[in-house]
């Protein structure tokens, strides 16, 4: 079973406790109304899906119940870290080579 | 008025209004485990932010436990640290929490959450062994010592853990999974002795 690192339990835990909830560091508009459609379409519906790595958010839904991001590899599923939500994306990851 | 009637009927008194918790007297006996359900608690739901955690700990009579999977425990009443800002403390002497955190003047939410879950006690050398049928966590004493409690799953729902001793465990279902988490421990309570 995966391992998921919860930065609010701070330690690993089986993935079942888990639950995805999408892509992150998707900035919502401060002004939703003034948006274009054309804005809207690419906050609300795209995403960037890439092969290799991705910043997803997660939720430790059967543990702490918080929302945090994780940097996972599409390609082998493996976590490369997590942090608590709201802080910045990791400008260093550790053990990626760019 | 009819409530503080009702409230100063005692169970004893008047068999119409007596409490009937649910799986009521089952247990199950194994080689190696016991499943008894365990009797019906006062307990509270509290969110409150770190400001408000020293007043909460003074009104209630117990240190609310900061460090994750932890959990504190006195005078019968035990707080469960679930999230970084949230708790569930389950009173088993009789005195109610929630009348407790209702003098604190420090931002809190507390919520009586008493008969919405049912406390089962898993015992006996093969507990950990029980409880890991369906869950999913390392429950090892060095990972899951005594005193340790966290929010988990179990099969398909979800519970909340304790662990009281070396070789017991308190698990906290909500009402209505009660029947499946019941039965879920019966059967791993077989396998475990094996």
């Amino acid at each position: 079973m995966l391992l998921i690192r919860c930065p609010y339990c701070e330690e690993e835990r089986p993935e079942l406790e888990f639950r995805n909830a999408g892509e992150a560091h998707i900035a919502r508009s401060a002004n939703m109304a003034g948006e274009s459609d054309d804005d809207f379409e690419k906050f609300f519906f795209i995403r960037s899906n890439p092969k290799g790595i991705i910043y997803e958010r997660w939720r430790h839904m059967h543990g702490c119940a918080r929302f945090f991001n994780a940097v996972r590899d599409t390609v082998t599923d493996r976590f490369v870290m997590t942090y608590k939500a709201g802080e910045p994306k990791p400008s260093k990851l550790p053990g990626v080579g760019k | 008025m009819a409530k503080a009637a009702a409230r100063k009927t005692t169970p004893a008194a008047s068999s119409s209004v007596e409490r009937r918790p649910a799986l009521a007297g089952r247990s199950t006996t194994a080689a190696a485990v016991k499943v008894e359900v365990l009797p019906p608690v006062e307990r509270v739901s509290l969110r409150a932010p770190e400001a408000s955690a020293a007043a909460l700990s003074k009104a209630l009579g117990v240190t609310l436990p900061k460090k994750p999977k932890t959990s504190a425990s006195k005078g019968g009443r035990t707080a469960l640290w679930l999230g970084p800002d949230e708790w569930l403390v389950i009173d088993e002497a009789g005195n109610d929490p929630l009348a407790d955190c209702a003098g604190v003047a420090a931002l809190h939410s507390a919520v009586g959450i008493s008969h919405r879950n049912i406390a089962i006690s898993v015992t006996g050398a093969g507990a950990a062994a029980t409880i890991n049928a369906g869950c999913p966590q390392d429950l090892s004493l060095d990972a899951f010592p005594v005193g340790a409690a966290s929010r988990t799953i179990l099969g398909k729902t979800e519970i909340v853990l304790l662990r009281t001793a070396a070789d017991a465990f308190r698990v906290e279902c909500w009402r209505s999974f009660s029947d499946y988490v019941f039965t879920f421990l019966s059967e791993g309570s077989r396998d475990a002795a094996v």
